[in-house]
């Protein structure tokens, strides 16, 4: 073993015994660390947890990314030169319309590494009636296995069987009581243009939004085609991706690579994207902040202890122990202080979580990262390290000649 | 006794303090001083006349202002903070008059603490020799015992066993017997006596004590920071 190794044996030995001595002190210290690192812990997961159960509530019942056609817009002559335009333009309405070659598109996005999976759908509005009662509709014509990797609608069944072939409709909660409708009963569709068909409801859901459990109708694919008069076409292409938050990147990619419109869903829940960014800010300030005066803690007991082992110091000095020896003993103190007080902290924060879970259980579920607990030992450690830099250095820089006659 | 190998030469050695200040003070001047193995000295002279001054510069833990210190025959003035670390640890005992020990270890491990500190956990043999240390200074019964637990006396022998157990040529000891009542001065005087003539270890000792200096071979005798003649 090197020199150096063998030394480090003793600047731990050191470092232990003392805090050993100290023992109130060290507790101390220790707890207050714990307290920090408790805070920290539980404000972690408990942020990082409300936060996935919002993302996760939102994207339960929208896809990641819509492809649709683009807009259409007026075009203008070309001008001949010299001429002035003066132009008074009426935006023109935008009809239902179809992506053109779909397939190829759908193809391509099956490939598309970060496209984790593509569901064609086509949709337009529509009347539902039952006897005297009549509502407007949303009618979705979807493959209905791949329309499920985009949206688990497994999940949200309330009744019924989830399945769709010709003449069937998946229809929402609040549509069916709003109709009187059970499984089995049969619902009028007039799509408008003289089309109407009339459909078996064979499962009822719940997406939990108020819009889409009272507009939503899902149809087989073919169907949909026929009463929105789209044969063979779609509106929108549905995309899930493999990382949400890459969702606007991956969307921009594809809008240069296609030409269509493409929208994220950050860029449509770009408030409920601020607010989330609002927040995960409020919590790095609070955990820095926490942080910091942890620090400050451990500086100022060791900065105590300098001063009490001043003359032990000036005696190790004179046996001959370096200043790096003495440096490293501080500096060993405060990263221990760090782990100790995290490793109990980290155990208390984890236990406030499963707290919360066991009395708070109505709102949601907090999961604690596995590396969350390892990963606040190891910056509280560095932390404490950090810490004790500077009392460290001024027990290192210590006059012995000095220090050995402090009384 | 090797009389012949030179171990400290001091040449025209002065110390002082706050230079270029209205504090100044001039506590050491013209000191020349040759110590030779197995020695057994000792420096007297009134208090304030720059005994502990001339101590902590010829145990390293000082600079001197001018003239030149030789330890080993090495000079000294020159070296770097790491190297008169390492040379205090290898050439250098030391026995102050508040015993200074470390309250945080047992009696044993304070005897060991000059060794840990140069090549870190103690060996079998080194633990063995620490343990006869103990028993020369009459403590081998104390060896596990916290440190802070023993009397004045015996926490002063136990910081003799551990300034010899580097077996340092040297030996410094700043009124070791200074805070002692007169039956344990006896003891640890006697036990310097013995280890000079047991260890071949030559010693320095401050004392104030005209009759424990008249019991050493030398006597070197300081007023207002120079030698006597
Ligand atoms: N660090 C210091 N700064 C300034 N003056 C000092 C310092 N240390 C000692 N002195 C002065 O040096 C003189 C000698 O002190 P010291 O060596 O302790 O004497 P002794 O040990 O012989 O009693 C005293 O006047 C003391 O005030
Ligand atoms: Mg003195």
């Amino acid at each position: 073993m090197p020199q150096a190794w063998r030394t480090h044996w003793t600047e731990w030995l050191i470092a232990l015994r003392f805090l050993l001595e100290n023992r109130q002190q060290s507790l101390l210290i220790i707890l207050g660390i714990a307290v920090g690192s408790a805070v920290i812990v539980f404000i972690t997961a408990l942020i990082t947890g409300l936060q996935a159960n919002v993302v996760e509530r939102t994207l339960g019942s929208q896809a990641h990314i819509r492809i649709l056609p683009p807009d259409e817009f007026n075009r203008l002559a070309p001008l001949a030169d010299g001429s002035q335009l003066l132009l008074r333009e009426s935006p023109r309405a935008q009809r239902l319309r179809s992506i053109s070659n779909w397939q190829a598109l759908l193809a391509l996005l099956d490939e598309h590494p970060q496209v984790r999976a593509v569901s064609p759908v086509v949709s337009g509005p529509a009347l539902a009636r039952r006897g005297v009662a009549r509502t407007s509709v949303a009618l979705l014509g979807v493959d209905l296995p791949r329309y499920l990797r985009i949206i688990p609608l497994q999940r949200h069944m309330r009744a019924g069987t989830l399945r769709l072939a010709a003449d069937q409709a998946l229809i929402g909660q609040q549509l069916a009581e709003e109709l009187g409708l059970g499984i089995g009963d049969k619902l009028r569709l007039d799509a408008g243009g003289g089309r109407d068909a009339v459909v078996d409801i064979v499962g009822i859901f719940e997406l939990g939004v108020r819009e889409l459990d009272t507009r939503y109708v899902y149809l087989e694919l073919k169907q949909a085609q026929t009463l929105l008069d789209l044969p063979g076409g779609v509106t929108v292409l549905e995309t899930t991706v493999d990382d949400i938050f890459a969702a606007e990147q991956v969307a921009q990619r594809l809008q240069r690579l296609t030409g269509l419109k493409v929208q994220s869903w950050m860029e449509t829940n770009g408030q409920l994207l601020n607010a989330l960014s609002s927040q995960s800010m409020t919590t790095q300030m609070i955990r820095l902040f926490v942080g910091i005066s942890v620090a400050f803690g451990i500086a100022s007991v060791l900065a105590v202890s300098v001063v009490q082992r001043t003359r032990e110091i000036g005696i190790l000095r004179a046996m001959g122990s370096p200043r790096g020896q003495i440096l490293r003993v501080f500096l060993i103190q405060g990263g221990l202080f760090g782990l100790c007080g995290s490793a109990v902290g980290g155990l208390a924060g984890w236990g406030l979580i499963q707290l919360f879970n066991l009395f708070g259980k109505r709102l949601f579920e907090i999961s604690v990262a596995p590396d969350l607990i390892p990963l606040a030992m190891l910056v509280a450690s560095l932390s404490g390290v950090l810490a004790a830099a500077w009392p460290a250095r001024r027990a290192a820089l210590l006059d012995p000649a000095v220090a050995i006659r402090y009384v | 006794m090797s009389e012949s190998r030179e171990i400290l030469r001091l040449q025209g050695l002065g110390k002082v303090y706050n230079p270029g200040t209205p504090q100044e003070s001039r506590v050491l001047q013209d000191i020349e001083l040759t110590l030779r193995g197995g020695e057994l000295c000792a420096l007297i002279g009134p208090s304030g006349s720059g005994k502990s001054t001339l101590l902590n510069q010829i145990g390293l833990l000082d600079q001197p202002s001018s003239g030149e210190l030789y330890l080993l025959g090495q000079a000294t003035s020159r070296l770097d903070d790491a190297q008169r670390t390492r040379l205090r640890n290898q050439a250098l005992g030391f026995v102050f008059q508040f015993h200074h020990l470390i309250s945080a270890f047992s009696v044993l491990d304070n005897v060991l603490m000059p060794l840990m500190i140069r090549s870190g956990r103690p060996s079998a043999e080194q633990r063995q020799l620490a343990h006869e240390l103990l028993g020369e200074v009459g403590l081998g019964a104390f060896a596990d015992k916290p440190a802070g637990q023993l009397s004045g006396g015996q926490q002063q022998r136990v910081a003799i066993a551990r300034a010899l157990v580097t077996r340092p040529p040297l030996l410094l000891a700043d009124e070791p017997t200074g805070n002692l009542d007169s039956r344990s001065a006896e003891g640890v005087f006697s036990l310097f006596e013995r280890i000079n003539q047991q260890f071949d270890c030559a010693i320095l000792l401050v004392t104030h004590d005209p009759r424990l200096a008249a019991r050493c071979a030398r006597q070197v005798i300081l007023v207002d920071g120079r030698i006597q003649p």
